[in-house]
Formats: structure tokens, sequence, C-alpha cells
């Protein structure tokens, strides 16, 4: 079982470092109609996300391979089970993605409003998916002795889930106006500060409910009760969202950006903890939930692949670290006139 | 409708949109990287210009490449749910290496790339773009050990519910897959050839950019030789692969019913499905079936009838993209010979210049077509011999889900691509910007009538 909990714990780790990249360049597309005024400000904005974002988003593909690699029993059972909702992140991640290369290659604005409508969208709805989508799966899904989802869509949009959805739009978007801080100089920039203070308050507001609905929908407790040292991984979060508002106050923004990813990393390992050794428990019956022991790969399989990710992992985050530290400069507006500029 | 037939036709047309941006992808990331290479070596700001105008075209493909993927990524757990936990421990591993090893570094290099022209020095800007070109092919070769293990099984061992991995080795030196990973490169280079070639030659038939047109010309005509010669010999080694691991699809390849020893190669054919037969049959040249197939004239070849109908695949789709593939496969190093011969002086030929734009979509064809001959040939297995398609599918999803998502598919996608195919032509036809951040005057072009500049700015 040691293979298949290190595992585990790599999964747990890799959508939470998703959620903490991709996080930031949704919670900016999101943002966007707040925050941008003008046809410069909007510019602004997609250069904050703009060396990073697709970079971000492959963690996403990583994190659904890791998935179908180490856990084709889980992959199988929740990308089938929860299809409708995977396939409305699909098409809204498909829109957003071209709409940073089409917009600016026709100049036109009705043109650009296409795009610019595309992006929102298409930064808002996954934000809200994946919410919903994990604070089901913390739940629990009707999966059947043939790990068969027996509800619908319209079932993942109990009280719960949409606490998780509201959630996740607010986590990712105090993230992405953080970055916003950290990238962009001037009106906007005070202007992302003010939203960001909003934000954090609502999130504050948003996360204490979660944890006592997660209280009264989940068995999450569970795990932390028969183990009260697991406790700790509630640090993450609460440590988090402190320092990050200590860090606005002091318009340390690249600190309480780092700060506010460490609450992201946190929630999703605090779901993810509470879960184990189930990924995607059954709410009909915890006999039938995918766990560690009746969906992971075999100890060869996991065996090659602990040997990859060991290897490659720290390499890929090693350049992408680099990256956000080379670029991440202020945008002005000789960026903005760079003619391969977003 | 069913489910099966619905998820089918979803991936089909999923993978055919993929597949339209990925060789330009494998085939300009490495042409640009080699015109900026030049353009570090000797300071000409002219390969400078070229590297950003044709990375401008570049890009704009690549967008397409990227998101489309996403959706195959995808599919097999919620259109393929039986495949993904069948097969998953052998399979599901090389995506996800795929991912880590290839896809990482292919997109943040690309933005570094983009946003680092004046941000980083100009060796370590070309580098991105090498390391990007690399993480592209890179990224084929996973994914085609991927396919190739789907059309020849190796290093596996059935486990009670499920098929699990007995040699990684034996996976990564699937000698089927190798076969498909050089031809598919093959095939990208060629198409990113002609694509570059066409391109300039519409230009140098107007007279404009004449400089900077007869330098990208002169890079893509020998490119594009050297591959469409190998292609046509690897294509059939490739073939002789197939012979060897696929006897159905041969002989749905060559609509061949009977078995028999020194089976000929007629040119021209027309099969008969129904009946089992062939229709027509005209100028055979005895034995060469047996020999390209087997590599000896008294081989023997099994014709379909061997086979229990419900274990062939269609023969007529197969057969007429097969054949098709391998005509134009001759066509190809015809037309990249005579632009090899005039690379120095394309101008001197207006006909080939005229040609040449005509070409662009030809590879295209050639490569949609060959992969009907590899999917549709595999059929009606998923895995070849192992897995049967009708057995693969997602036994939890309705119906209604399938038909909601693939008419959005056919929506977004045919959007998609519509304005794809304009923005390619659109920045193609406009050809490179005027030396407005150049920062030397070697370039001599002009540009009469030539679309001005403008900073999408309003
Ligand atoms: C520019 C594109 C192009 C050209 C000119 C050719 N091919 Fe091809 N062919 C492909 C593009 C392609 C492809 C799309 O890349 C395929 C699909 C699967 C694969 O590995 O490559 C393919 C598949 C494919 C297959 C099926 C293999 C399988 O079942 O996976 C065979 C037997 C050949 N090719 C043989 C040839 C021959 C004898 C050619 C004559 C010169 C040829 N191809 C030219
Ligand atoms: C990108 C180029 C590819 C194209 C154009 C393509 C095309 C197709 C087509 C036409 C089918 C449907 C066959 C049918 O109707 O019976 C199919 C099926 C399938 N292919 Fe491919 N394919 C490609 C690459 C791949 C690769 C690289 C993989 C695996 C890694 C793959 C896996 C599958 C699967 C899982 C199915 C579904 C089962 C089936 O209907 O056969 N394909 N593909
Ligand atoms: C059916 C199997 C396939 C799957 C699941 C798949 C998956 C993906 C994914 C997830 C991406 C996006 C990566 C990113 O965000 O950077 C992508 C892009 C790409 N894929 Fe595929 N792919 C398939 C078939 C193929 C084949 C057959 C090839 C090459 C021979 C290929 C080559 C590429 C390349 C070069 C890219 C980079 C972006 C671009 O296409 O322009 N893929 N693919």
């Amino acid at each position: 079982m040691m293979l298949e909990t290190i595992w585990f714990v790599l999964w747990g780790v890799l959508w939470a470092v998703y959620f903490a990249l991709d996080g930031y360049d949704l919670g900016l597309g999101t943002l966007m109609p707040l925050l941008a005024k003008n046809e410069t400000e909007r510019r602004v904005m997609y250069n904050a996300a703009g060396p990073f974002w697709d970079g971000n988003q492959v963690w996403l593909i990583t994190a659904g391979g890791v998935t179908f690699a180490a856990f084709p029993g889980t992959y199988a059972a929740l990308f089938s089970g929860l299809y409708t909702a995977l396939m409305l992140l699909l098409f809204a991640l498909i829109l957003r993605g071209v709409s940073f290369e089409f917009r600016r290659k026709v100049d036109s604005a009705a043109w650009r409003r296409v795009w610019d409508t595309c992006h929102v969208l298409g930064s808002f709805l996954p934000a809200l998916l994946l919410g919903v989508a994990f604070a089901n799966i913390f739940k629990g899904i009707p999966l059947n002795a043939q790990a068969i989802n027996e509800g619908t869509l319209l079932d993942l949009l109990n009280p719960y889930g949409l606490a998780g959805g509201v959630l996740f739009v607010l986590m990712f978007a105090l993230h992405g106006a953080l970055w916003l801080g950290v990238k962009a100089q001037g009106e906007i920039a005070r202007r992302a500060a003010r939203a960001a203070a909003g934000l954090w308050l609502a999130l504050v507001v948003m996360m204490t409910l979660f944890l006592a609905l997660t209280a009264y929908y989940t068995r999450l407790f569970d795990n932390y009760l028969a183990d009260p040292v697991l406790f700790v991984v509630l640090l993450l979060p609460v440590a988090g969202l402190l320092q990050a508002r200590r860090a606005l106050a002091q318009e340390k923004m690249g600190h309480a950006w780092a700060a506010s990813a460490v609450a992201i990393i946190g929630v999703t390992l605090f779901g993810v903890t509470g879960m184990f050794p189930a990924l995607l428990p059954s709410s009909i019956d915890p006999a039938f939930s995918m766990t560690i022991a009746n969906s992971a790969s075999s100890p060869k399989t996991l065996t090659i692949m602990l040997g990859v990710a060991l290897v490659f992992v720290p390499i890929v985050i090693a350049y992408q670290a680099w990256v956000h530290v080379t670029f991440s400069y202020k945008v002005t507006e000789a960026d903005l006139a760079y003619e391969e500029a977003y | 409708m069913d489910v099966l037939l619905l998820s089918r036709l979803q991936f089909a047309f999923t993978t055919f949109v993929h597949f339209i941006f990925v060789p330009l992808t494998l085939g300009l990331s490495l042409l640009v990287a080699y015109m900026e290479n030049r353009y570090v070596r000797t300071g000409d700001a002219e390969y400078k210009r070229m590297a950003k105008f044709w990375g401008k075209l570049f890009l704009i493909n690549f967008a397409l490449g990227v998101v489309t993927g996403i959706a195959l990524e995808f599919q097999f757990g919620t259109n393929w749910s039986r495949y993904s936990s069948y097969v998953g421990d052998v399979f599901g591993s090389l995506l996800a290496i795929e991912a880590t090893l290839a896809f990482f570094l292919e997109s943040t290099f690309l933005a570094v790339w983009i946003f680092g022209w004046k941000r980083l020095s100009p060796k370590l800007h070309n580098v991105s773009i090498w390391l990007v070109a690399l993480a592209a092919n890179l990224s084929a070769f996973w994914i085609l050990m991927a396919n190739g293990w789907m059309q020849n099984p190796v290093g596996y061992a059935i486990r009670g519910e499920r098929a699990e991995l007995a040699s990684f080795t034996a996976l990564v030196t699937n000698p089927f897959a190798w076969q498909q990973f050089i031809h598919t490169l093959c095939a990208a280079y060629i198409l990113s050839g002609f694509f570059v070639m066409g391109i300039s030659a519409w230009h140098l038939a107007r007279g404009r950019q004449v400089s900077f047109f007869r330098k990208s010309f002169r890079i893509a005509a020998p490119f594009t030789l050297v591959f469409a010669l190998v292609m046509v010999v690897q294509g059939h080694m490739h073939g002789a692969e197939v012979a060897r691991t696929q006897p159905t699809k041969l002989a749905a390849m060559e609509s061949l019913w009977e078995t028999r020893t020194r089976a000929p190669q007629f040119l021209f054919l027309i099969p008969d499905p129904a009946n089992e037969r062939n229709r027509l049959e005209l100028l055979p040249i005895p034995g060469a079936l047996s020999l390209l197939a087997f590599h000896s004239m008294d081989a023997e070849v099994q014709g379909l009838k061997d086979f229990a109908p419900q274990d062939r695949p269609p023969v007529m789709l197969t057969f007429i993209s097969f054949r098709t593939m391998v005509a134009l496969g001759f066509l190809f190093p015809l037309v990249a010979a005579w632009a090899w011969v005039r690379r120095t002086d394309p101008e001197r030929s207006p006909l080939m210049l005229r040609l040449l734009p005509w070409m662009i979509p030809l590879p295209y064809l050639a490569i949609q077509l060959g992969w009907i001959v590899a999917e549709l040939g595999r059929q009606p297995w998923i895995v070849y011999g192992m897995m049967r398609t009708e057995e693969a599918f997602s036994p939890g999803i309705a119906t209604g889900q399938v038909v909601f998502s693939l008419v959005l598919f056919a929506l977004i996608y045919t959007l998609l691509v519509a304005v794809d195919i304009f923005l390619l032509a659109h920045h193609g036809r406009k050809g490179p910007e005027e030396r407005h951040d150049v920062d030397d005057g070697s370039a001599t072009a002009t540009q009469p009538g030539g679309a001005g500049f403008t900073t999408a700015t309003a």
C-alpha cells in the first residue's frame, strides 16, 4: 500500500498546484469586467497572465494524465461520472485558450468584444465548475457497485456543491487580483488592491461557512478526528489567508500572492486528506468508493511513474519558477506597444 | 444512435480536428528555430523578421492545437471509461509521461519565446524556440507510442480484470509505434515545407518582399524534398509492418479477398465489398503485393475471406484512403524536386509559383487519409486483437449527454477552424511587417501596395 499512498499524496499535490497556478489567471479573467475600465487596462490584464497561463494549464492535463496512469479506475469513474460538467469545463477552456491568441489579430472593436466575452466566461465557468466538482467529490457522488454515477448534472448543484463553486470563484478571484497587483501599476493596480481587500473578507466568510457545511454534509472530518495530528493541514489555509492580508496591507503584492497560493494548496489538501484512502467516495455505500486499493495501477507502473515524476516534476517546477521570476516585471506602455503582446 | 456510435463519431471528429494543427506545429517550430538560429549566427535582421513572421503563423496554429488536444485527453475517461480502466495500467502512463516531459516544456518555453524578444539575450531566446520544437516532437513520440500500442499491443499481461504492464522497454521499442513516429514526423515536415513554400510562392509571384520570401523558400525547399523522399521508402516499410502485425488491415488496404501466394498489385481496382470481391481489377504487377508486404514474391498474403465478417474493417474507405495517400506520397517528391531545382531563383518559373500555393491543402489531405487507414483499418478492435471497440465505451453515460457534447463540439470546432484558417490566410497574405523595429538596414525589401503595419490598439 506504500506506493499507492505515495501516489495518492502526489495526486492531491498535483491538483493543489494546478489550482494555485491556473487559479490566478482564471481569477484575472473573471475579474476583467470589474477591474478593467478601457482597452488599455484590459490589455494590461491579458498581459499579466500572458507569459504564464498556458504553462499553468498543463498542470490540469498532468493531473488528469496522472489520474489515468496511477488510478485508472478512478479516472474512468470520475470522468464518465461527471461527463456533462467536464464537457462544459472543456468548452470553457477551449474558448478561453483561443481568446488570448485571437483577440488582437484583427483590428476591430466588435471582434475584440467577442473574444473578451469568451475570455470572461471561459475563466469564470472553470472556476465555478471545478469548485462544484471538487465539493461533490469531497461529499461523494452516487456511485453504484459498477462504479457508475447514478446521479445527474442537477444533483451536483446541491447546496454543498454550490458552496464549493462560490468558494473557488472567490479564492481564484482573490488570487488573480493579487497577481494583478504584482504585474500592474497606477490606477488599475490600486483598484486591484482594493478589490483584493474586499475579496479577502468575502473569502474568509465563505471559507468559514464551507468548513461548517463540510462538517454537516461530508465525512471528511472522520479522518481528522481519528488522528488529530492531521489538523495541522488546516493551518495552511488559515496561515495563508492571514499572511495574505498582512502583506496586502503592507503593499507587498508578491508576498500576498504567494500566501494566497499557500491558502489554495491548503484548502485542496484539507479535502484530499479527509477523503483518504478514497479518491472518489460513493454516497450510496462506502464499499463502492474508488480507493487506492481498488483503483490503483500495478506496482510496476506506479514505480516507473514515480521515477519519472521524481526526476521531471522538480525540473518543471524549477523552470516555471524561473519564468515567473523573469516575467514578473510591471506591464508598462512599452510592453503593450510590443508587437507580440496580447 | 447509441452511445458507442456517437462516441466514435465524436472521437473521430475531435482527433481529426486536432490533427489539422499538430503537423504544422511539429514542422514549423523547427523551421522557425532554424531561421532564428541563422539570425543569431549571421546577425542578418531579415532572418529575425522571418522568425517573427513565420512565428506568428505558428502561434495562430498552435493556439488551436493546444485547446483541441485537451479535448482528446478528457475523452478517454468520459467516453471510453471501460477502455481506460481495462488498459490504463499500460496506456495511461504514456499519456502522463507525455504531459510531464513534453507539454510543460513546450507551453512554458513558447511563452518565453513570445514575450522574451527584448528580455532575453538573442542566444537564450533562440534556445527557447529550439526547446519548443524539441518538446513538440517529443510529445509526438509519446503519443505515438500510445497509439502504436493500440495498433500492436506489446509488453503487457492480462491479470484478473485488466491488462497490466509487463515491460516498459517493450512499449517504447514497439516497432510498429516507431514506424508510426517516423512516418508522422516526415508527414508533418512535408506539410510544413509545402506550407512555407506555398505562401512564399504566392508573394514571389506578386513580386512582394522578394528577398524575404526567396530566403524562406530556399530553406523550405530542401527540407521538403528530403522528407518527401524518405517518405516513399519509409511508407513502404510502414506498410510491411502492417502486413506483419495486422493482416486484416493490410487486406482491407489492398482490397484483397482471397488468400494467395504471389499476390499481384493491381494499379487500378474497384472493390465490391457487398459481394466480397472486386468489381474491376486492371494492370496487375505480378507478385508485387507479396514482394512489398513480405519482401518475397512467393510470400502468402492473407485475404479478407480468411477472417469472419465481424473481424474485418470497413474495406471501401480504408482502401480509397490508402490509395490516395500513396498517390500523394509519390506526387510530393516530384513537386518538391522541382522546387529544389529552382531554390535559388524561384521567380524564374511562374508556373511553379502558381502551383505551389495550391499544394498547401494536399499534405493536410494525405495526413487525414493516413489516419483513416490507421484507425478505421484497425477496426473492429480498439486494441488490435485484444479489445473490441464495442467493449470499450462508457456504460454509465446517456445518449443525450453525448449528443449534447457532440453538437457543441461540431459548432465550436467549425467556428474555430474557420476563424483559424481566416487568420492564417489573412496574416499569411499580409506578409511580414514593415521593418519598424528592425535594428539595422540590411534588409532590402520594399512592399509595393502591401498592407502597412497596424498596431491593433484601439
Ligand atoms: C504527408 C502525409 C503522408 C504521406 C505523403 C504518406 N503518409 Fe502514410 N500516413 C500518414 C501520412 C502520410 C499519417 C497521417 O501520418 C499516418 C496515420 C498513422 C501514421 O502513423 O501515419 C499514415 C499512415 C500510413 C499507414 C497505416 C499505418 C497504420 O496502420 O498505422 C501506411 C501503411 C502508410 N501510411 C504508408 C504510406 C505509404 C506507402 C506512403 C507513400 C509514399 C505514404 N504512407 C505517404
Ligand atoms: C491525431 C490523429 C488521429 C486521428 C485523426 C484519429 C482518428 C480516429 C478515428 C477516425 C477513429 C474512429 C474509428 C471508427 O470510426 O471506427 C478513432 C478512434 C480512436 N482512436 Fe484515433 N486517431 C488519431 C490518433 C489517435 C491516437 C494518437 C490515439 C491514442 C493515443 C487514438 C485513439 C483512438 C481511440 C481511443 C479511438 C476510439 C475507438 C474507435 O472508435 O476506434 N487515436 N481515431
Ligand atoms: C488521441 C490522442 C491525443 C491526445 C490525448 C492528445 C493530447 C494533447 C493535449 C492535451 C494537448 C495540449 C497540450 C498543451 O496544452 O500544451 C496536445 C497538443 C499537442 N499534441 Fe496532441 N494529443 C493526441 C494526439 C496527438 C498526436 C497523434 C500527435 C503527434 C503526432 C500530437 C501532438 C501534439 C502536439 C505537437 C501538441 C502541441 C500543440 C499543438 O498541437 O499545436 N497529438 N495534445
